[in-house]
């Protein structure tokens, strides 16, 4: 098959159907890790079309059955890699013990887009521009991981190092998330500032809070579009932790920002300006966490 | 634990035999495994309803249902589809589904050039079936992902809230 040399087509590659974890990592490591595992596709087919990625062997996981479902283990949510974007909205569990990814999941790109994309591939590629890597560390959750040495959970807090670059090793797959359950004492809130509904964000936060009465005892901030990579905002929490939500306290976690963000040069939008924007959107989830939110 | 052939990386170039449903017909068809589900429809298939617009699921003008659901087939490889049932803007017309939705666009002048209108379609459907009186905000939200570049999405907004209305006002459809 001829495309020419502008069409927008992948380079050839091979492709498995795995059945397992084992048979995945297996076919990963066959290929000699010149192999992707493949499975919502919804930013891997535009990078294997754009040519950025041209590996010799695809491995689709999406028929892996242990990777899929979610349900409650103890303390915690565990959430299936495979989890699509669109079960974040309809999934009763994910409403009632993480309504922090129920809140997140409609600004995840388009609804067509929402029906193929999954959670663990969302976490694996950790777009610093999108919203559920940026939640996992405002949740705590913790990533699980398969590999050939087998498995192991590392804390999101760990997980995300630089730009595109997680904890995972060349060949391991994210198996599911763990999501503490949210509790009765606790609330969320997020938002994001786009120029238009389902680009990228300027700027995106998520915040998850433990109270007494009207007093932070905790509070996890997570921002997202403002680095290399999703962050956590701790001076931010400090200035919180052990306050009720006042005008003074919130204009002190804004001040304090600017020690936890460092957002990079940029043409359309400088850093001072998603500093600021950054600042805004802090401040109003603040306030709405405030009223109950 | 096994499973993985070891020939299969010599096979990159080579075809392999899938299998769906489109359009309620069992069809199979040899394709190579780069090849996106939206050529697979337009050259193989020959459905050419379906429009390969951006090509990086940027513009929706491709959105077909795999398995009752809206989908980029421009993001996604045939080899995955194995086995899953398809529905393309032909299917949705022949069976009727969106016969309220084509009416009203022709009438509101929802398209010029109708490229984008298959995907706009299957789109509006999808929102129709899951929401029955979906806000204009709403609607706005749903297409977010479908480009148009002649009409300014009034027209279309306009048509897919007169559909809602019209579906909920005559009950259960």
């Amino acid at each position: 098959m001829d495309f020419g040399e502008t069409a927008v087509k992948a380079s050839a590659f091979s492709y498995f159907r795995a059945a397992t974890i084992d048979q995945a990592l297996d076919a990963h490591a066959r290929a000699g890790d010149d192999a992707r595992f493949i499975a919502g596709g919804q930013s891997l087919v535009p990078a294997l079309s754009l040519r950025l990625q041209a590996p010799r062997l695809l491995i689709d996981i999406t028929h892996i059955a242990e990777l899929r479902g979610v349900r409650r283990e103890g303390a915690c949510l565990r959430i299936g890699a495979l989890t699509r974007h669109c079960e974040m909205l309809s999934e009763p569990l994910i409403a009632e013990f993480a309504p922090l990814l129920h809140a997140a999941a409609p600004f995840v790109a388009h609804p067509a887009i929402r029906n193929r994309g999954t959670f663990g591939g969302s976490v694996a590629l950790a777009d610093p521009a999108s919203e559920f890597p940026a939640m996992t560390l405002a949740l705590d959750a913790e990533i699980e991981i398969a590999g050939a040495s087998g498995r192991r959970r590392v804390k999101a807090d760990e997980f995300f190092f630089d730009l595109f670059e997680t904890a995972l090793q060349p060949g391991e797959l994210i198996t599911a998330i763990y999501v503490p359950l949210f509790k009765a004492d606790q609330r969320f809130a997020f938002d994001e500032l786009a120029r238009r509904r389902g680009d990228y964000a300027l700027v995106g936060c998520g915040m998850l809070a433990t109270f007494t009465s009207d007093r932070i005892d905790d509070i996890r901030i997570s921002f997202f579009s403002v680095g290399n990579r999703p962050m956590r905002a701790k001076a931010a929490e400090a200035a919180l932790i052990g306050f009720g939500l006042d005008a003074e306290h919130i204009a002190a976690a804004q001040a304090a920002l600017e020690d936890d963000l460092a957002p990079p040069e940029n043409d359309e939008v400088p850093p001072a300006m998603r500093l600021h924007l950054a600042r805004v959107l802090l401040g109003r989830l603040l306030g709405r966490l405030g009223e109950g939110a | 634990m096994r499973g993985f052939d070891e020939t299969l990386l010599d096979e990159a170039d080579e075809t392999v035999r899938v299998r769906f449903v489109v359009n309620g017909r069992k069809v199979a068809c040899e394709v190579a495994p780069r090849e996106t589900l939206v050529d697979c429809l337009r050259d193989k298939l020959e459905l050419t309803g379906t429009h390969a617009g951006c090509e990086m699921g940027a513009c929706g003008a491709c959105l077909v249902q795999i398995d009752g659901r809206a989908v980029h087939s421009c993001l996604m490889f045939a080899v995955q589809a194995d086995g899953a049932r398809i529905d393309t803007i032909e299917g949705l017309t022949e069976s009727g589904a969106i016969a309220d939705l084509q009416a009203e666009f022709h009438r509101r002048n929802a398209l010029q050039c109708g490229f984008c209108t298959p995907g706009m379609l299957v789109n509006a459907c999808e929102l129709l079936s899951q929401v029955a009186r979906p806000s204009r905000e709403q609607i706005r939200d749903a297409l977010s992902g479908n480009y148009c570049r002649c009409t300014g999405y009034e027209a279309i907004v306009d048509a897919i809230d007169a559909v809602a209305k019209a579906r909920s006002a005559g009950g259960a459809r």
